[in-house]
């Protein structure tokens, strides 16, 4: 051990180590970045698979395909893989290639810790998806694991669930605590906090989003625990518990997690927009102030999933005035992009044709959550699928389609090569017709009265579920053309300039491209 | 590191190998805990060698860190990077607390009462006669349903009034903990000073107290236990005193633990100097966070 105390000044600026063990020992921003991001694309596909068989189940009404059982295992683990395996690890793999090369750092602050918080993520999700080989089956009570479905008559599984989840939240705090470390203390001289790049300033917000509620969750499911093997009664009347109490816990952990979601998708969309508009990002500071009351707010709305299990008024009512009022700093946002986009020199390559239809989308699922605000309102719409179409659409075209455009943008600074625009450009187009066949007409059906987390459904509701399930194939499938075309970048293709994109900035771009192992090892000169 | 003022560090085997003994820890303790019933299974033995291996990780990995550190790779801003990162964790262990702290006074202001029918929700329960001799107390050693389900206690752990309050075991635990917590800043003083004995004494007085507190601690939970009939399984008071006061009490094992392995850097290595201790003083705001916490459960827990 020593030895690395007294070698350490020959081995930086050497390349990355051969084989194996460049990946399991690194401590490098980049690698790690990559592994992260190659793991959450794994579990995309993995997450999709069971989206398939959801959406092939509901295809027609009636059972066909699974059996109820089945069916529930796999929307609980569609769930939880795309929130906590493919969402959440793609952010955080942009983070640790992106933040530290536009703050001007030589990596992660902590970097044995970094990577530390990555190969924590696979044992984490091997253990989860082993409870499907498990007696009893997995975890079948939906992404939000209500007691007592996920107490008194959960599977056995339970327990590995639990502990998975507990070293999942682990993982993230690590992770936060290292970005925001890095944002604190990493920052090339002149790079102040009112002139950080957005996506920066995403992160810093959700990182603190991060380590305020995933301790919560982890208190949550040891309550779980507890009640399962223990005999306590946190969430059991008869012994003086309460099952909404889970959900209060669980929603104060959950309502700042889907901002963890979308957050960090607000910074890349910023720059990209920015990028191909040609101009100043419209309102640096009013987009910062915003996510920064977004991330706030965020704590105090948690109750608004909950308004049918019979909460006071006053709470009814606090939660709904509050919910509401998220709306201002996103609608500042989406003023912000529009306005920057108005009277720019506007092209139209694939990142920005994702970052567009990621604000068209997103609005679109900001404006049924507010319909989903309004407390006579949601008695209507609660546990159907117009909440479906709504988390989807903030979801898929919101965190999904900005973290696709996120690679399509940062790709050649990666691996040194263009994309081919022209599938690029295919994908886009297959990916939004998709995502908007899959998920409209659920706004339709839920309206109509079709409760989610059924896999058999009304005859009325035969034609638009239909429609719906040739959509999510569409959207699907066509997510093997991106890994298709995220392969071929990084094999070869047209070489990529330093700039990349002639309207970017940032510090990212002053590098070479393919960026180089180590970056800034001295910190930049900043104006 | 050459050109950079900032130490990167190599390659390192420690963070996947930590992530290996977590995975081991984890599926040992969910395999012990879904087999408690089995006397065959040896799946504990797997949490054992979990235990074992993240133990001997964080050893040689912290060593390593220290190592570096005595040799001089860390500049300042690497020190910079520990203290944030100190920091953020213990805000992270403060949420973790405030989820049981939560509960804690949703059961109290809310589904208690509400249970014993009183308020606007409470006229449900009333109305269907679920649980029409349970009362609204607290603490509440009876549970709804009168100990079908579960055991009722036969006293709670609260204020025992004035005449009993020296024997009451929660105030001669408050005292031990706050003076440790004087005690550990008296070593720290004493360290900035360059007063290697009066830190040495002092730390090793703190230790001492942590030690007394733990067992205090289990004095009282064997009281509960035995004398009490209060145990996990008594209901909503049951579990949240236990599992908060547990919570706090593994903390304090931990903390105690942090600064026992400060002491003997100190004592044995010589580690520490008067501008440069940042290993001691992150220890010692854990072991203030842990302080900070009880005064906490001992408002909410044992006295209101």
């Amino acid at each position: 051990m020593s030895a690395v105390i007294e070698n350490h000044h020959d081995d930086h600026h050497h390349g990355p180590a051969k084989g194996i063990t460049r990946w399991l020992y690194t401590t490098n921003h980049k690698d790690i970045g990559t592994l992260y991001l190659w793991f959450s694309f794994a579990m995309f596909l993995i997450g999709g698979a069971m989206a398939m068989v959801i959406r092939a189940e509901l295809f027609q009404p009636g059972m066909q395909i699974v059996e109820p059982e089945f069916y529930n295992q796999m929307i609980t683990l569609h769930g939880l893989i795309m929130i906590f395996g493919g969402v959440m690890p793609a952010f955080v793999g942009l983070a640790n290639w992106l933040v530290p090369m536009m703050i001007g750092a030589p990596d992660m602050a902590l970097p044995r810790m970094n990577n530390l918080s990555f190969w924590i993520l696979p044992f984490a999700f091997f253990i989860l998806l082993s409870s499907l080989f498990m007696e009893g089956g997995a975890p079948n009570f939906g992404w939000t694991f209500y007691a007592p479905l996920s107490t008194t008559y959960a599977p056995p599984s339970v327990t590995f669930f639990i502990f998975s989840v507990h070293i999942m939240g682990a993982s993230s705090i690590m992770g936060s605590i290292n970005v925001v470390v890095t944002i604190m203390n990493m920052r090339a001289p002149g790079v102040d906090l009112m002139k950080m790049p957005l996506f920066v300033w995403s992160w810093l917000i959700t990182a603190y989003l991060l380590i305020a509620v995933m301790p919560v969750l982890a208190g949550a499911v040891t309550m779980m625990l507890m009640d399962i093997h223990f005999g306590t009664s946190f969430f059991n009347a008869a012994g003086g518990g309460d099952p909404v109490l889970f959900q209060h816990i669980f929603w104060f952990f959950g309502h700042p997690e889907v901002y963890i979601m979308i957050l960090p998708a607000f910074g890349i969309v910023s720059h990209i927009i920015e990028t191909f508009s040609r101009k100043q990002l419209f309102g640096y500071s009013s987009m910062v102030w915003a996510m920064l009351s977004i991330a706030i707010l965020s704590f105090v709305v948690w109750a608004h999933h909950m308004f049918t299990v019979g909460l006071p008024l006053a709470a009814e009512i606090f939660f709904m005035w509050a919910t509401m009022l998220i709306a201002v700093p996103t609608g500042v946002k989406v003023f912000n992009w529009v306005a920057t986009m108005f009277r720019g020199s506007l092209t139209f390559e694939t990142p920005m044709l994702f970052a567009i239809s990621f604000v068209v989308l997103f609005t679109i699922g900001g404006l049924s959550g507010l319909m989903l605000a309004i407390v006579p309102a949601d008695f209507q719409y609660h546990d159907t699928y117009f909440v479906v179409a709504h988390f989807h659409y903030v979801l898929v075209p919101g965190a999904i389609f900005s973290i696709m455009a996120a690679v399509y943008y940062w790709i050649p600074k990666w691996c040194g090569n263009m994309y081919d625009e022209r599938l690029g450009k295919l994908h886009f187009w297959l990916s939004f017709i998709g995502v908007n066949v899959t998920f409209f007409p659920q706004h339709f059906i839920g309206l109509a009265g079709m409760p989610r987390r059924y896999p058999d459904y009304s005859l009325i509701f035969a034609d638009w579920n239909m429609v719906s399930s040739v959509g999510a194939f569409l959207f699907g499938f066509s997510q093997l053309l991106f890994l298709f075309i995220v392969i071929k970048t990084v094999m070869g293709g047209k070489k990529a300039t330093d700039q990349v994109w002639d309207g970017a900035k940032g510090l990212e771009w002053t590098v070479a491209s393919p960026a180089p192992y180590h970056t800034f090892s001295t910190p930049p000169k900043v104006d | 590191m050459s050109g950079g003022s900032y130490y990167v560090p190599d390659q390192s085997r420690f963070p996947i190998f930590m992530a290996v003994s977590l995975f081991l820890l984890v599926m040992g303790a969910s395999s012990t805990i879904n087999n408690l019933d089995d006397p065959t299974s040896n799946s504990v033995y797997i949490l054992y060698l979990g235990f074992g291996c993240l133990f001997l990780t964080m050893f040689f990995w912290f060593r390593q860190v220290i190592k570096e550190h005595l040799a001089g790779l860390d500049s300042n801003q690497l020190k910079q990077s520990y203290v944030y990162g100190m920091a953020w964790f213990i805000f992270s262990e403060v949420m973790f607390f405030a989820a049981f702290f939560g509960a804690l006074f949703y059961v109290r202001t809310l589904a208690v009462p509400w249970l014993a029918g009183e308020g606007s929700k409470g006229a449900y329960i009333s109305a269907i006669e679920l649980w029409p001799a349970f009362e609204s107390t607290w603490p509440v050693i009876t549970t709804p349903d009168q100990g079908t389900a579960y055991e009722l206690a036969d006293k709670s752990m609260a204020w025992p009034g004035w005449d009993h309050a020296l024997k009451w075991l929660p105030l001669w635990n408050t005292i031990v903990l706050l003076s440790s917590s004087v005690t550990v800043h008296i070593a720290h003083l004493g360290l900035k000073k360059g007063n290697r004995k009066r830190f040495n004494t002092f730390l090793g007085i703190t230790v001492f107290l942590a030690l007394i507190f733990v067992g205090l601690q289990a004095a009282e939970y064997y009281e509960a236990y035995a004398h009490y009939g209060l145990t996990l399984n008594s209901g909503i008071y049951g579990s949240t005193f236990f599992m908060l006061t547990g919570f706090h009490g593994f903390h304090v094992m931990m903390g105690g633990f942090m600064l026992a392995i400060m002491l003997g850097r100190s004592v044995f290595a010589g580690h520490f100097e008067e501008h440069d201790h940042f290993g001691f003083e992150a220890a010692s705001w854990y072991w203030h966070f842990v302080d900070v916490v009880w005064v906490m459960l001992f408002l909410f827990v044992y006295i209101l």
